[in-house]
């Protein structure tokens, strides 16, 4: 079987490639027009990146409360306390 | 018929009975992604045909609809080419087909697109892009399953020899053709012929495929004579129309 493949794909208005889906494919080349294929048919993107999904490592789930947790009290951590000027976009 | 009219036909009739052809596939392509991209390809090729059909209905005049020309001609009336209407067979042979189609459809279009007739220039110019990638799509497939296995190799070079006899008829004038080159409406089809040749000739070389040396030698689909395929198709095609007459979805 071919080896599985994640998808992100940049809309028109978006700035980064977001994770779409995943799918089936020989090569990246064969990966790229199928994800133009069955991702990009309602004129969802721009841009498309694949990658073997075998190339992502993960966070493991049992490490959760020591790795997220400790960051619920810091409110401070959060820029809520700066006047953002008008002149910055993408904020 | 007036030329302009049997033109137009012609090129909607081709679009439509092959992407009818490939909608077969809607359910049955050999993985999801890529029984998807057929469907994409068959949507692509109805969509041309609406807008073909359109044209033609107005160039008519008789008040027909595009409706009325896709499902309610005899297969006599048909003008498409023989190949669009062969069966898909495997995967391999539909992707030959396909491949066939698109090494002429591209540089066609490309030079239709700078057609006299503005309305074919225009629907020339958008069936373009998505040609562009039929032809990608159809090319690297032919690669993929020339240059694949011993099993693929061997049905795709058994498609194409199969397949070879149908494929003059795609660049060989008919008097419709003739008439509207004169007139700075049909593209010249000997241009279009020599890019079809070039294309051909580098993908089979990629795809390690040999070109049969015979002259392909069918045609009549462009004056309405098919093979036995184009029935079943339209009988398929049409049933629901000629039996609910008027019904709509």
């Amino acid at each position: 079987m071919w080896p599985l493949w994640e998808v992100f794909i940049r809309s028109k208005q978006g700035l980064d490639h977001k994770h779409v889906g995943s799918l089936h494919a020989a090569d990246a080349q064969m990966a790229i027009e199928a994800a133009r294929d069955v991702y990009t048919r309602r004129m969802e993107g721009v841009s498309i990146w694949v990658v073997e999904s075998k190339y992502i490592h993960a966070s493991n789930p049992d490490d959760s409360a020591a790795f997220f947790d400790p960051a619920n009290d810091k409110v401070y951590r959060h820029p809520t306390f700066y006047q953002v000027p008008d002149e910055i976009e993408h904020m | 018929m007036n030329p302009l009219l049997d033109y137009t036909l012609r090129l909607a009739d081709n679009s439509l009975i092959l992407g009818h052809r490939l909608s077969e596939w809607c359910g049955h392509g050999p993985i999801l992604e890529q029984d998807i991209a057929m469907t994409n390809l068959a949507l692509d090729l109805i969509g041309q045909s609406r807008s073909l059909y359109q044209y033609a209905a107005e160039i008519e005049g008789q008040g027909r609809s595009e409706d009325d020309l896709a499902y309610l001609r005899d297969g006599w009336d048909f003008r498409n080419v023989q190949l669009t209407e062969l069966p898909n067979g495997d995967f391999g042979r539909t992707v030959m087909r396909q491949f066939l189609y698109d090494a002429y459809e591209q540089p066609f279009l490309e030079a239709l697109s700078q057609s006299r007739d503005e309305r074919l220039a225009a629907i020339a110019a958008k069936s373009l892009k998505e040609a562009t990638y039929h032809l990608r799509w159809s090319s690297e497939w032919v690669i993929r399953l020339g240059d694949g296995t011993e099993e693929s190799h061997r049905r795709v070079q058994t498609a194409l020899n199969e397949l070879w006899p149908y494929c003059g008829e795609l660049t060989r004038p008919n008097a419709t053709d003739i008439t509207l080159l004169t007139e700075g409406i049909a593209p010249d089809l000997d241009i279009v012929a020599a890019a079809w040749q070039k294309k051909i000739t580098e993908v089979l070389e990629e795809a390690t495929l040999r070109q049969p040396e015979t002259r392909p030698a069918r045609k009549g689909g462009k004056d309405g004579v098919h093979t036995e395929h184009l029935g079943y198709i339209l009988a398929e095609m049409q049933f629901l129309q000629r039996t609910y007459p008027g019904a709509q979805w």
